[in-house]
């Protein structure tokens, strides 16, 4: 048998190709298969990469795993659903992290080493933000010192709280 | 066009040797994930949902903010060519995965090539810094002086509790990826690689050969990178990276003396075996490519080659990948001539360093 792409050489690579149930036969001589070469290793990669992402988020149906309360199962911004991204392991939109939010904590405490984010805020947008966290941290420093009895640093506490929480109001 | 002329216009500023503990550390290189708040994530987008992209890109580049950081070029993928395309990829300045996204991936090139910004990829933005040597937080400075000037005109998708929102959840919170490239030949020869490379998957940062499938690893090169995202600052990101770093330095500087020390005829036999390959062979594939550039490096690094710049490794290792040669060459090229092509390439490069010598 001649190799199917030059027609020069005899085939002696052999191998079938098999895409979403697409089943393709190949016969190629070994530097026409040398040249797909690189083509087929990459392919290669990104499935490797994507069976594993889509085992980590199949998780859910292993034994030992306690389900998420029920979440919507589509996305209401993008329309995404919750199987679809197992699938691609994208999501759709940012919106997604709110409409699949309960399903999502238990795989960032697998994925990532927490679920809450402490890094970079934007500048801009972020402004809000950044008002609120120091808030919350405040609002805890203030349980903190009148559970000690620092009732002097907790009133200096309280009107910076004060201050804070006025200009989120604006 | 001359071989060295070549050399001015086409290598970026990474490519030239320099930075700190630049004997191992190829690169360092910090890449952040963005995305535009209210616009569907690449992988659902339609034509004009990118176009949105592109365009607001395109203005936020043209604002004081960002040009005070220097000039952009603006580059749709539809009007690269297959083959100019495959040269940015050769120089880690796009992704493989942006150069297939022909129809709505961009990508945004300040003219020394230290910083680009990929549009339309996996995320609306990702903006990247490469630096020569062990740079990491100056490559981090970098990036985040770029991030905070196009924040001052594009509106991110950002989350109270989860931080900056990416299409994939391995990079919402931070979306930085920092990574160094290393070359570790003394690690590789002594043996101690795999020992080495699992103690640093342990602690959560992810190992991957440069050019080799699985854990092979052609040229003796690493990517180290962190893999979490979520839950540390960039700060801390790329604190623990580079302690990491600085002992995998340390090791391998160990294991370059150890070699020496006890085997220094057979080390010695290999690197000139391998300089003499490079200096007259007639057809070089790719990987052995690599290895010998390798072992060539090493020689340099460890006075055991003397009069050919230590610069050749980082070098050549970029020039001879496909499409730098057919672009060099100015022709199409079967991987058969390809592998000609690259031993008359190397051996000229080689000459040059001797001209200079003389």
């Amino acid at each position: 048998m001649l190799c199917q792409r030059c027609q020069q050489r005899p085939a002696t690579v052999h191998f079938t190709k098999i895409v979403n149930g697409d089943k393709s036969e190949y016969h190629l001589c070994e530097s026409c298969a040398k040249e797909k070469g690189d083509l087929f290793s990459k392919a290669a990669q990104a499935f490797h990469f994507n069976q594993l992402l889509s085992g980590l988020l199949n998780m859910e149906s292993s034994p030992g795993f306690n389900a998420p309360p029920a979440t919507a199962n589509r996305c209401s911004r993008c329309g995404m659903t919750y199987s679809q991204f197992t699938k691609v392991g994208r999501f759709g939109c940012p919106h997604c992290y709110e409409s699949f939010a309960p399903r999502l904590e238990p795989l960032l405490r697998r994925i990532q080493s927490s679920t809450s984010h402490t890094g970079k805020v934007p500048l801009r947008s972020g402004e809000t933000v950044k008002v609120k966290k120091n808030l919350e941290r405040l609002r805890r420093e203030l349980q903190e010192c009148i559970s000690t009895e620092r009732f002097e640093r907790a009133a200096q506490l309280r009107d910076q709280i004060r201050e804070l929480e006025q200009r989120l109001g604006e | 066009m001359s071989l060295s002329d070549f050399l001015q216009t086409a290598m970026s500023r990474w490519m030239k040797d320099g930075g700190p503990e630049d004997d191992i550390i190829l690169t360092s290189r910090v890449r952040v994930a963005r995305n535009l708040e209210g616009i569907p994530f690449p992988v659902l987008q339609t034509d004009s949902h990118a176009n949105q992209v592109i365009e607001q890109v395109d203005r936020a580049l043209h604002t004081p903010a960002v040009t005070k950081l220097g000039q952009f070029e603006l580059l749709r993928c539809s009007q690269l060519s297959a083959l100019d395309r495959q040269v940015l990829v050769e120089k880690h300045l796009i992704s493989r995965d942006l150069a297939e996204q022909g129809r709505h991936g961009a990508v945004a090139i300040r003219t020394d090539e230290v910083v680009s910004i990929l549009v339309n990829e996996e995320d609306h933005l990702r903006i990247q810094c490469i630096l020569p040597g062990l740079r990491l937080n100056d490559a981090w400075s970098l990036a985040n002086q770029l991030d905070d000037a196009l924040e001052e005109s594009l509106t991110y998708a950002f989350h109270e509790r989860y931080g900056y929102l990416t299409a994939c959840p391995t990079n919402v919170g931070t979306g930085i990826r920092a990574s160094v490239m290393m070359h570790l030949p003394g690690l590789v020869l002594s043996g101690n690689i795999n020992r080495m490379l699992t103690a640093v998957s342990q602690v959560g940062l992810a190992v991957r050969g440069m050019y080799g499938e699985g854990s092979e690893s052609a040229g003796n090169l690493f990517q180290v990178s962190n893999q979490v995202t979520l839950g540390e600052s960039e700060e801390e990101i790329i604190g623990n990276l580079s302690g990491v770093v600085h002992q995998l330095i340390d090791h391998e500087r160990n294991a370059r003396r150890a070699l020496l020390y006890e085997s220094r005829e057979a080390l010695e036999d290999r690197v000139c075996r391998s300089f003499g390959i490079l200096a007259y062979a007639r057809r070089m594939d790719s990987k052995e490519t690599l290895q010998r550039l390798s072992d060539v490096r090493l020689g340099i690094d460890l006075g055991i080659i003397k009069g050919v710049s230590a610069g050749i490794l980082k070098e050549l290792m970029i020039m001879t990948q496909p499409a730098f040669l057919q672009k060099y060459y100015k022709q199409e090229l079967t991987p058969a001539e390809r592998d000609v092509r690259r031993a008359a390439l190397i051996r000229e490069r080689l000459r040059l360093d001797d001209s200079e010598v003389r």
